[in-house]
């Protein structure tokens, strides 16, 4: 198996610049201030480069330059605009390797999921909405022989993004290519935990998009993402992140009568009802590994599976093959191509995810597996590991509860399927679930009985461009991915137009 | 620390330490706890009145730093109905990132520790 040389490292496939400006008007600029903070890599918790502390003034002027480009990227032809789009992905696409690297380096993850993942998700989320673009018609109606209704697309103008760290290109290209594709400039704002992958991506399309098309700051929340969000020159925000925050964010948004997305979390259930158990067959191994998807990306996801519903009857040999299935991950260096789980993508973190373990087991749950921080040799002795940890408990305990966004899961049992489905809703969030049942009928009330925005059914964890991603209740606002996001990303022209030479008679 | 049977919060001389630092440059803070995904479950420090609180939120209690004023601690009320069994100190860890949170640029991030309150502080605490 292949293991990745480090960046930066004699024989690796990327490396990343010591230091990294904001990236305005096409251009690198220095942060007005001065200042920069250090990046380290989850992977060994070394710093590998500088990143730009941006501040107020820098938001300013990665406003200016998108204010500067959006009437010309907005007047551009849809074919163009996706032409663009498609460049970007091929791009991408030809530097594969390089980038999932970087994103590995960056974030903690291991290359594996990266390579299979992160980086052909965004290349297809690209070409999606090129293609979508092109599609796209506005409609008109007729309102009487005379009289029609012509509603066109029209971009917002300018937009403010703030991402997460949990897959920093993917989470970047979500939200660029349905704004980017509507003909909108974009100031980015990239979690201060993974600032250094996008830049490298900035730098490798940097001959492809128009300056100050997309603008990208770094820095703290407090400094920069506050200054972009309560911005009066942007036209809508979009933000994944937690609750708090995201009232913050609607906050300001208020002031300036702007919308909001918010994509802000959840704690999935993954319903296993007893028929999976049927056979022993390849349907029953897949429901096996979709049990195991909680460590996916080391649980950070939003929509990780944290909460594990078994039904009774098979509970406890349902349960016995899943943690057989999660003894069998691997865990180690994320520049390993058989690695599976890596390191969490910051040391606040991974302490978080500890203090959570801690309060699982006074609240009386029992670990069943994991339960406990990694530490892992030489090098990556410093990184930030975490065992995959399988809790059993009851629904109304904290691990339950709250997203701890680690490589943990809360496994408890229900009784027949109204009881199922209340426990699946017993949650303040409504971002993700999956359902597991050989009987489609199953399979189907439970659903569209569940609160969620995306129900997984018989699968976990696929994130394809042509399918809506969003949350009910507490887990945000809006959605992404899909067609539906163009219209995220517009407005509405209405022209209502008169072809009767005769007065309405009013006066 | 010690309990404080009275209120269902508490910090830790080191986070109360950052608290000063944080209160001599923004002036009297406020947290409110937040839930959900990347920063998230993690207690967010703000200027007072910068987090609009409202009839949807339940005030914990406040913190006593020595030299400040009470900084109160807010939790969503739906979110408070999952935790009212248990009591909350708020530390500090080294750390990156934290929603708009005041610490983060200082290379430190407040950190929640729970437990389960003894009998006697739910009772105090009419729980």
């Amino acid at each position: 198996m292949t293991v990745y040389q480090p960046p930066g490292q004699p024989g690796s496939v990327v490396e990343f610049r010591p230091r990294y400006e904001h990236w305005i008007g096409g251009e690198w600029r220095r942060p007005v201030r001065g200042q920069y903070f250090e990046n380290p890599t989850p992977v060994t918790g070394q710093t590998f480069c500088e990143v730009a502390r941006g501040t107020a003034e820098d938001i300013e002027a990665a406003l200016d330059a998108a204010h500067a480009a959006a009437p010309g990227w907005g007047r551009t032809p849809p074919a163009e605009r996706a032409q663009v789009l498609l460049r970007v992905a091929d791009r991408m696409e030809q530097h594969l390797e390089a980038l999932a690297v970087a994103e590995s380096w960056d974030n903690g993850k291991p290359v594996r999921e990266a390579l299979a993942a992160d980086i052909p998700l965004a290349v297809d989320h690209l070409r999606y909405f090129a293609g979508a673009l092109r599609a796209q018609e506005g409609s008109l109606s007729q309102l009487d022989e005379d009289t029609v209704a012509y509603h066109f697309h029209e971009p917002l103008g300018v937009v403010g993004q703030i991402i997460p760290w949990n897959f920093p290109i993917l989470m970047a290209v979500w939200k660029l290519a349905p704004a980017l594709a509507a003909g909108n400039a974009v100031v980015l704002k990239p979690a201060e935990q993974t600032p250094a992958s996008i830049m490298l991506l900035m730098e490798l399309v940097a001959d492809l998009l128009p300056p100050g098309v997309v603008n990208v700051v770094n820095g703290f929340g407090v400094e920069a993402g506050k200054p972009l969000a309560a911005s009066p020159r942007i036209r809508k925000i979009a933000f994944t992140g937690e609750t708090t925050t995201g009232r913050l964010i609607m906050q300001y948004a208020s002031a300036n009568l702007i919308p909001v997305s918010l994509e802000l979390g959840g704690k999935s259930p993954n319903l296993f009802f007893a028929d999976v158990a049927a056979e022993r067959d390849a349907f029953y191994d897949k429901a096996l590994e979709g049990f195991a998807m909680f460590a996916l990306n080391q649980g950070e996801v939003c929509t990780c599976p944290s909460r594990a519903l078994i039904e009774g009857s098979i509970y406890d040999s349902f349960l016995g093959d899943g943690l057989e299935r999660v003894r069998a991950i691997r865990q180690g260096n994320p520049l390993d191509l058989a690695t599976m789980v890596g390191a969490q993508a910051s040391n606040d973190q991974l302490e978080k995810i500890l203090s959570y373990i801690e309060i699982g087991q006074a609240e009386g749950a029992k670990v069943l597996i994991g339960g406990e921080r990694v530490e892992l040799e030489g090098e990556l002795a410093g990184g930030y590991y975490v065992a995959p940890t399988v809790f059993e408990g009851h629904n109304r305990m904290r691990i339950f509860q709250e997203e701890i966004f680690g490589p943990v899961v809360a496994v408890t049992r229900f009784d027949g399927f109204e009881d199922g489905i209340e426990m699946a809703n017993d949650t303040l969030y409504g971002l993700g679930a999956g359902v597991w049942s050989r009987n489609g009928s199953t399979a189907y009330r439970a659903g569209r009985a569940i609160q969620a925005g995306r129900v997984w059914t018989n699968s976990y964890h696929l994130y394809p461009a042509h399918a809506a991603f969003g949350g009910y209740k507490n887990s945000g606002i809006g959605r992404e991915t899909h067609k539906m996001m163009l219209e995220h990303y517009q407005q509405t022209k209405n022209l209502l137009v008169s072809y009767s030479p005769q007065a309405l008679g009013f006066f | 620390m010690p309990p404080d049977t009275h209120s269902q919060v508490a910090v830790t001389a080191a986070a109360a330490e950052l608290l000063r630092e944080l209160a001599a440059e923004h002036g009297p803070l406020m947290f409110h706890q937040s839930g959900g995904c990347c920063d998230g479950s993690a207690p967010m420090c703000y200027p007072a009145g910068e987090f609009l609180t409202s009839a949807a939120d339940h005030r914990l209690g406040s913190l006593t730093v020595d030299g400040l004023a009470p900084v109160p601690v807010w939790m969503a009320r739906d979110q408070y109905a999952y935790w009212s069994h248990t009591h909350l100190t708020i530390d500090v860890v080294p750390g990156r990132g934290s929603g708009f949170s005041l610490e983060a640029p200082t290379g430190r991030r407040f950190l929640l520790r729970s437990r389960l309150l003894t009998d006697e502080e739910a009772s105090a605490l009419g729980r």
